[in-house]
């Protein structure tokens, strides 16, 4: 007997943490027990300006189907001014990424406080809605890394 | 113009002044022309050369030669200003070791539309009002400016020299070029013709590092395309990814710091439209942090260096962003 296996189309989702808020976020998500789904992998850096462009792109080599950079709210950095300058540099890479006809909804930045366990949540599970409607990242993938 | 320089050179020379000189010389053919340094009088006389084709960038040399002792005369065109104060800026020329003199510059010879209009075998080039008259072994050609400059030429930002210790000839404008007219009609189109179009120019990337090398803005001692570890070091594409990942990654290590100089696309061998990608940026830069030109100045700060708290949000690109 021959069984058809059906695959569901899972995203693979990176997401970048900044350790002061974002990281803190989804730590609240957890313990206030608040559902997101299990294919957001999450990347703890010291701030999202630490995210570096080439972080993104290995990203996408390596099998991601979306990239989500969270950080503090503009102001709220724990350096001051590491997140401003992380803003400039992702609005110009997502309008580049945009500019070479790759899907601009697979990459994007959201600030997440420590106390917005629930902004966590909410933001995670609509952009793994995003990804699983544009599908696989087929524009910007390597194939020598696929399984 | 290539006798008053060799003139004003050799006159330098023998005052002391400077002891060695940065300028262009002849190649095998008239065409072929390469930089080089002069260190006396006599190699003045015999290779010094200064005409249509002379279109390589000399700043960048100086950043090697200015290291080395006494002083180098440099002869910069407008667009070379331009790159040499941004890598002033950057403290990558010592200024006390180097004597620029600017000179003028109408636009400069692209090889490639001499050859698709077959003309081959060339000797010599004249200038007459908006015509090129081309020798060659052949005949005479007539040809329209618009015809044979390249297309930075044609799209030309400035003509004013930013920066120099002497100018020959008169000091020119800044002008009011066309040059994001493409990248306007790129970002016209939708994102699959976009994706089409850019997977046709990068699949013909050779990784030939040509477009790394000439940069003036990409001089960096330890390239993060040299490390053997970053997986793209290889010389072949093994996978599209390399070459996407490769001209992305370029493009943003020199935005904000690109003049606009157009070498890239100069020296790439396979014809790739480089300077698409950093016109890309520099036009994202004027619209979301207002108007920045590089190399302008040595004071301003670039403006992935600097931030304001009113800045656009990275969703403005959702929102804006050409077709769906």
């Amino acid at each position: 007997m021959q069984v058809n296996e059906i695959k569901e189309f899972r995203p693979k989702i990176v997401a970048f943490c900044c350790n002061w808020c974002s990281y803190a976020g989804a730590d609240l998500a957890g313990t206030n027990r608040l559902n997101y789904p299990s294919d957001v992998k999450i990347i703890r850096v010291p701030c999202s300006c630490r995210v570096n462009p080439m972080f993104i792109l290995r990203a996408f080599q390596r099998g991601a189907d979306g990239v989500i950079i969270c950080g503090c709210h503009p102001g709220d950095c724990h350096y001051t001014s590491g997140n401003y300058y992380a803003r400039r540099r992702m609005t110009l890479l997502f309008s580049m990424l945009d500019y070479l006809g790759i899907e601009k909804e697979r990459t994007r930045v959201e600030w997440v406080s420590a106390a917005e366990g629930a902004k966590f949540a909410a933001t995670m599970n609509d952009f793994v809605e995003t990804i699983t409607k544009l599908g696989e990242n087929k524009r910007l993938e390597d194939l020598r890394c696929k399984e | 113009m290539q006798r008053i320089m060799a003139e004003k050179a050799k006159e330098l020379l023998q005052n002391g002044t400077v002891n060695r000189v940065l300028g262009w010389k002849k190649g095998e053919f008239v065409y072929d022309i390469t930089p080089a340094v002069f260190n006396n009088t006599e190699e003045i006389d015999a290779e010094f050369v200064y005409d249509d084709f002379c279109a390589n960038n000399l700043s960048k040399y100086l950043i090697k030669e200015s290291r080395k002792e006494g002083k180098v005369l440099v002869f910069l065109k407008p667009c070379d200003t331009y790159s040499f104060n941004q890598l002033l800026k950057e403290h990558r020329i010592w200024r006390d070791h180097v004597y620029a003199v600017g000179i003028p510059c109408d636009g400069k010879i692209d090889l490639d539309c001499l050859k698709k209009q077959d003309i081959q075998g060339i000797v010599g080039i004249e200038t007459q009002n908006d015509n090129f008259i081309i020798h060659t072994l052949y005949g005479d050609h007539t040809i329209a400016k618009e015809d044979a400059l390249a297309e930075r030429c044609l799209n030309c930002k400035s003509k004013k020299h930013v920066i120099y210790d002497e100018l020959i000839g008169r000091d020119g404008e800044v002008l009011d070029s066309h040059r994001f007219d493409m990248v306007e009609k790129i970002e016209a189109m939708t994102p699959d013709e976009r994706f089409a179009f850019w997977r046709g120019e990068f699949s013909r990337c050779i990784r030939c590092n040509a477009c790394r090398n000439v940069c003036p803005a990409c001089s960096c001692e330890n390239c993060v395309f040299d490390n053997p570890k970053s997986g793209i070091a290889n010389k072949a594409a093994a996978d599209s990814f390399e070459e996407n990942m490769f001209h992305i990654i370029r493009a943003f290590h020199v935005a904000g710091r690109c003049t606009d100089c157009g070498e890239c696309s100069r020296v790439c061998p396979q014809n790739i439209p480089l300077h698409l990608l950093n016109r890309k940026f520099i036009k994202d830069i004027n619209e979301f942090y207002g108007t920045y030109q590089a190399g302008e100045d040595t004071e301003s700060r670039a403006p992935l260096n600097i931030y304001n708290t009113e800045d656009v949000e990275p969703s403005i690109v959702y929102k804006k962003g050409g077709n769906h």
